[in-house]
């Protein structure tokens, strides 16, 4: 009879570097999302010509190689880099550049009359922004930066390849010490789900409060 | 600046969409205080000279002078260069707009719609920004909305918080771009006396654009009717609606008549 006790605390071990990795991610990948997004929309060229090569190079590589060079390359140049800090750095990126694209196309859906009430009001453009597009915007976005933050999770387990000690890694562990297959991965098959489920369920709250007096029926 | 000057004076503008030319080398001046109807058929230019005298469309050629300064142009050294964006806010404090589809920011409550632009552009601080609001909000019926969200609103009672959001700034020009088009008819009579009690309370110079013929003559000092992008013909409501001259304003009016609107 194995000892399930032991490595069910190793695979809750492994639970939680995938949750700090997924929301350290999220943040990155969130910055670089606005960052990019708004740098598609500038009306300088260069901004616009960074944020489109950020966005076609990132969604355009595998994750799987940006990690490998980030974790493997870059020491090379002289950016030496934790595990921890190599993933967060390729989920983010990636996860990013795909975000950035949701974050451009939900301002551009916001109505040329609200920018038109903006001049009219004499708000800056960056005023007009802040106050009026993006908090519209937003919650344009927020059903899809819920697909990102599932995504990002999914793609967490790359690290385990760059022996980061995340659930897919603890999972071969216990496979190895243990020779047994089917529990491990079946324990973080349902580990996965259950936080994808948690992300759903709070971009779903998330959405409900933002939404709130909008369609004037709840307030 | 002495009292007879005109506080806008359009010279020989012109602007086309693509190939469609909407005005045609348009000249007009404006007094202070007074009140124009702007009334034509549609595509005639009548919205589309608002909404550059707004700065939401740029002119192709000629100048605009508002309160005795170039609009889109600034005087530096003797030369006239083109307008740049600090020039235009500056300008833009001079004049307030009111949309067909009343613009309201729904993400805001009433009260939050009126203050955002006070605090942002003037630096007003909240209190003083809500205690104007109120007064505002009161003067066109809706102070007891003042937190309500726009979606709970009317047409009617959107387009009177638009009305006060834009008096919030206090413009000296304000600008009405067809307020009641978008409006059920039962919900017109409430805007049109918010109009009306600008009109008698303040003295800013409004230009109205309109399908209320009826409320056009009772309102207006001046009416211009537009074709074509350019002024057809104008004068005092009694002659261009009992009396018009010109052919095509006859058949405009004639239209609208038939069309079921008092004149």
């Amino acid at each position: 009879m194995t000892q399930w006790s032991g490595y069910f605390g190793l695979i809750l071990q492994g639970a939680l570097v995938t949750i700090e990795l997924t929301l350290m991610g999220s943040v990155l990948a969130l910055i670089m999302a606005f960052l990019a997004g708004m740098g598609r929309l500038s009306r300088f060229f260069v901004l616009r010509a960074l944020a489109t090569a950020y966005i076609e190079f990132f969604r355009g590589t595998s994750i799987f190689v940006q990690l490998f060079f980030a974790y493997f390359v870059l020491p090379l140049v002289g950016f030496e880099l934790t595990p921890l800090q190599a993933g967060v750095l390729a989920l983010g990126l990636n996860v990013g550049a795909y975000a950035a694209e949701v974050v451009r196309g939900a301002v551009q859906s916001i109505g040329r009359e609200q920018h038109e009430a903006c001049i009219a009001l004499n708000l800056g453009r960056w005023q007009g922004m802040r106050h009026v597009i993006l908090p519209q915007a937003f919650l344009v976005m927020l059903p899809t930066f819920g697909n990102n933050a599932i995504e990002l999770l999914k793609a967490t387990s790359v690290v385990s390849l760059i022996s980061l000690a995340d659930l897919t890694f603890q999972a071969q562990v216990v496979r190895a010490q243990t020779g047994n297959t089917m529990v491990p991965f079946t324990t973080i098959l349902v580990i996965y789900f259950i936080l994808a489920l948690l992300i759903s369920w709070g971009v779903r709250s998330l959405e409900r409060r933002m939404a709130r007096g909008l369609d004037g029926v709840r307030v | 600046m002495s009292a007879t000057a005109p506080i806008i004076k359009v010279d020989a503008i012109s602007k086309s969409f693509g190939a469609f030319k909407v005005l045609d080398g348009l000249s007009m001046q404006v007094m202070p205080r007074e009140k124009l109807a702007l009334i034509g058929p549609s595509g005639s230019g009548k919205t589309t000279i608002l909404r550059i005298l707004m700065t939401l469309e740029r002119i192709d050629g000629g100048h605009i002078q508002i309160d005795g300064e170039q609009l889109y142009h600034m005087e530096r050294n003797g030369q006239l260069l083109p307008a740049d964006e600090r020039h235009l806010a500056k300008m833009r404090q001079k004049t307030g707009m009111v949309f067909q589809l009343f613009n309201l920011f729904p993400h805001k409550s009433v009260i939050d719609n009126v203050t955002l632009a006070p605090m942002l552009t003037k630096g007003t601080p909240r209190a003083a920004a809500e205690k104007r609001a109120m007064e505002l909000l009161d003067m066109v019926g809706m102070a007891d909305k003042a937190k309500a969200m726009p979606a709970q609103l009317s047409g009617g009672q959107k387009q009177r918080v638009a009305i006060a959001r834009a008096l919030a700034l206090q413009p000296k020009i304000m600008l009405f771009d067809e307020v009641t088009s978008a409006l059920d008819p039962e919900l017109v009579e409430e805007v049109l006396n918010v109009l009306w009690r600008l009109c008698a309370e303040t003295d800013m110079t409004m230009l109205l654009v309109t399908h209320e013929m009826g409320f056009a003559h009772d309102f207006a000092d001046r009416v211009l009717f537009f074709d074509r992008g350019r002024i057809v013909e104008e004068g005092k409501p009694d002659e261009i609606f009992r009396n018009p001259k010109q052919e095509r304003t006859q058949g405009f009016l004639k239209k609208i008549i038939a069309a079921g609107h008092r004149v």
